[in-house]
């Protein structure tokens, strides 16, 4: 028996059929919305937007964004900003860039847009928080993963420090 | 107890295509392949490392998984947060450039990671993320 197979779709008048490529279909939009995700964490350093992405799979840009939040719950857009983000932290606790070098090494063009984005979801300026981590050396790196990890859909509140 | 790791799972969806990409791309051995269409397990693995095996096999099987559960499994497998695996290599920029040399969906370049690895990581044709960081 060929359970759940797309193989085992038959003539596309049958009911059947008609849900399994439904299921195809969607599987395949999926797989799509994989590739703007893997593309976004492969080049987030490149000045990617949601219509550069879109371009890349075939999709307008307003499709891209519904379709994307849909399967990962979260816009397009939030995804590429967090990845940066999670990326200038890693940067930032290394301790051997500037804030601009890393704002710029992590895909931004403005200084003032990454401290006000880092800033919502880490809960601290960069230069803060570039401070803090120094004042975290010699605690265990997995831990500090743990604590030091940017918090998806929900911005962290103003004075609530993840490196207290 | 004297237990080895012997065999690790990861589905596939074209049984030709994830064989491919794990004999031809990674250059593993194929050591069994019992099945046919898309209902085949095939076990893989390094040709010095006879007593570990990756098994690729058909997603959702269990007779006790409902069609519903099937169907998130296999969404989840086409949006790339089902399966995935950590492999090891000592000359990890080498393997980078060759599995991306052979056309791999590429997920992340060869980077030093902040909690004090390097790796790289790609796609199988299954959507399983295949991650590698280099070992000594």
């Amino acid at each position: 028996m060929v359970r759940g197979s797309i193989s085992a779709m038959t003539s596309p008048a049958t009911g059947r059929s008609t849900v399994h490529s439904a299921e195809a279909s969607r599987r395949r939009d999926l797989a799509l919305l994989r590739r703007v995700r893997d593309r976004m964490d492969r080049e987030y350093a490149q000045p990617l937007d949601v219509e550069a992405l879109a371009l890349g799979v075939n999709m307008s840009a307003g499709h891209l964004s519904r379709e994307f939040k849909r399967a990962y719950g979260e816009s397009p857009y939030s995804y590429l900003m967090t990845r940066r983000i999670e990326r200038a932290m890693a940067l930032l606790r290394r301790g051997d860039l500037s804030v601009t070098d890393v704002c710029f090494e992590v895909g931004y063009q403005s200084l003032g847009t990454f401290s006000t984005r880092f800033a919502e979801l880490v809960g601290m300026s960069p230069s803060s928080y570039r401070q803090a981590a120094r004042e975290m050396q010699g605690v265990p790196t997995c831990v500090v993963k743990q604590v030091s990890k940017p918090i998806r859909n929900g911005e962290a509140q103003a004075g609530d420090p993840h490196l207290a | 107890m004297n237990l080895t790791i012997h065999t690790t799972v990861l589905p596939h969806e074209d049984p030709d295509a994830s064989v491919a990409f794990y004999r031809d791309v990674l250059g593993f051995e194929v050591r069994t392949d019992v099945g046919s269409g898309t209902m085949r397990w095939i076990t893989v693995g390094p040709v010095d490392q006879p007593s570990t095996s990756i098994l690729l096999g058909p997603p959702a099987v269990d007779p006790g998984i409902t069609d519903d559960e099937r169907r998130m499994i296999t969404d989840m497998m086409a949006k790339g947060t089902y399966g995935w695996i950590l492999l090891g290599s000592n000359e990890l920029d080498a393997t980078f450039d060759a599995v991306q040399a052979s056309g791999a969906e590429v997920v992340q370049e060869p980077i030093d990671q902040p909690y004090g690895l390097r790796d790289c990581a790609f796609r199988d044709p299954a959507g399983n993320m295949v991650r590698i960081r280099e070992v000594a």
